[in-house]
């Protein structure tokens, strides 16, 4: 298992979490390469289907970094991507696949330094994990 | 609308187990309203198969197509060209659909994939509630417009049963007496004297229990 190395795809909020990947980039912290960005204007827009897509392309994992629920420009759109990541954990569990595939994350703008822990968390999660295919069969 | 809600994926996949080419038919009447069977829905629940699919390492085909409805022969007969692509149909509409579907094409498996729960409508985002229980002669005008049959867990036509307790039912805290809600309204309009009068037994021959129900509207017979 050691070799392999998780696909993750992270949805995120170009307020705060595209912002504090910037800082990363400026404080060199580097993003794991497998780990593959894409920028929302909010994440309230982010629908179920938007974060079934990556599984079903190959993906191990998927996360969605944005707000603190009570700094959203767009008053609860990470509160809403919350809700509809806990759908998706449901339905990954109705396929006997491990919730922990998919997560959710609040960010604060300036940390670049935790918008890269928290991809590291994930693909180390993901990785003890392994690849869906040989997910174990949960009852 | 008629309200609907998703069968577990487990149930699903169980019903499909063995298909290899399946189509996912949504609707886009009630069920696209109640977020449980529309093309979005389709569109969820083909990619929720598909990802079962991967990780079975089963070759699956999911179709998806949406029609106007399921309860028009019309819009069922736009299957015609892709059905006999696929092993196995589940429907994503109401109880009408699957039964539509499997009547217009004898040869296919149909499976339903939501359970239809009542008639109602959305007293908030997201939230659904019961209101009419179809018994074919309405009623609520003599109830303030509210209906005791639908509403009250006993059905009950002439005041409030012993159990109804600061507004809500017996059964649950979370189920509204409807009765104490009738109550209320009359005495609001002034005219708490109408619930006085005795209302005799209903006769439930114009409702379900008189058998399946026909509608026939001369005028539009061909
Ligand atoms: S009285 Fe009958 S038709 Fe009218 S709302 Fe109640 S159940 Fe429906
Ligand atoms: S408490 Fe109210 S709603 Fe419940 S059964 Fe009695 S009258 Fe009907």
């Amino acid at each position: 298992m050691d070799d392999f190395k998780p696909q993750i795809v992270a949805f995120c909020c170009t307020n705060c979490a595209s912002s504090a990947a910037k800082v990363s980039h400026g404080m060199k912290k580097a993003l794991p390469d497998n780990v593959k960005i894409i920028q929302v204007p909010c994440t309230g827009r982010i629908e179920t289907l938007h974060l079934l897509k990556p599984f079903e392309e190959g993906a191990d994992g998927v996360y969605v970094a944005g707000c603190q629920a009570d700094s959203c420009q767009y008053i609860g759109g990470i509160t809403k991507a919350a809700k509809r990541v806990a759908q998706v954990k449901g339905i990954l569990e109705g396929l006997s696949i491990e919730p922990e595939r998919i997560d959710v994350f609040h960010l604060s703008a300036g940390k670049g330094q935790e918008f890269v822990e928290v991809a590291d968390r994930m693909v180390n999660t993901v990785k003890g994990l392994g690849p869906v295919l040989t997910a174990p069969n949960r009852n | 609308m008629i309200v609907a809600e998703s069968k577990p994926i487990k149930e699903l996949l169980e019903m499909v187990k063995g298909f290899k080419k399946i189509l996912v038919v949504g609707c886009k009447g009630c069920v696209t309203v109640c977020n449980v069977g529309g093309a979005k829905e389709v569109a969820i629940l083909a990619s929720t198969i598909r990802i079962s699919g991967k990780k079975e390492g089963l070759d699956l085909v999911v179709g998806e197509h949406t029609l106007e409805r399921q309860c028009d022969p019309e819009y069922i007969d736009e299957l015609k060209d892709i059905i006999g692509d696929y092993d196995a149909v589940i429907s994503i509409a109401c109880g009408v659909g699957p039964q539509f579907i499997s009547e217009r094409y004898p040869a296919t498996k149909v499976f339903p994939g939501v359970n239809t729960k009542f008639m109602g409508g959305a007293v908030e985002h997201g939230v659904w509630s019961e209101r009419c229980a179809g018994c074919g002669t309405c009623v609520v005008h003599l109830f303030g417009g509210l209906c005791p049959i639908a509403r009250c867990s006993k059905s009950l036509l002439n005041g409030p049963c012993g159990g109804s307790s600061n507004g809500k039912c017996e059964i649950s805290s979370d189920v509204e007496c409807i009765w104490d809600t009738i109550v209320l309204k009359m005495m609001e309009q002034d005219r708490l004297d109408e619930l006085m009068e005795f209302r005799p037994p209903k006769s439930w021959t114009t409702a379900r229990d008189g058998g399946p129900r026909k509608m026939i509207r001369e005028e539009l017979v061909k």
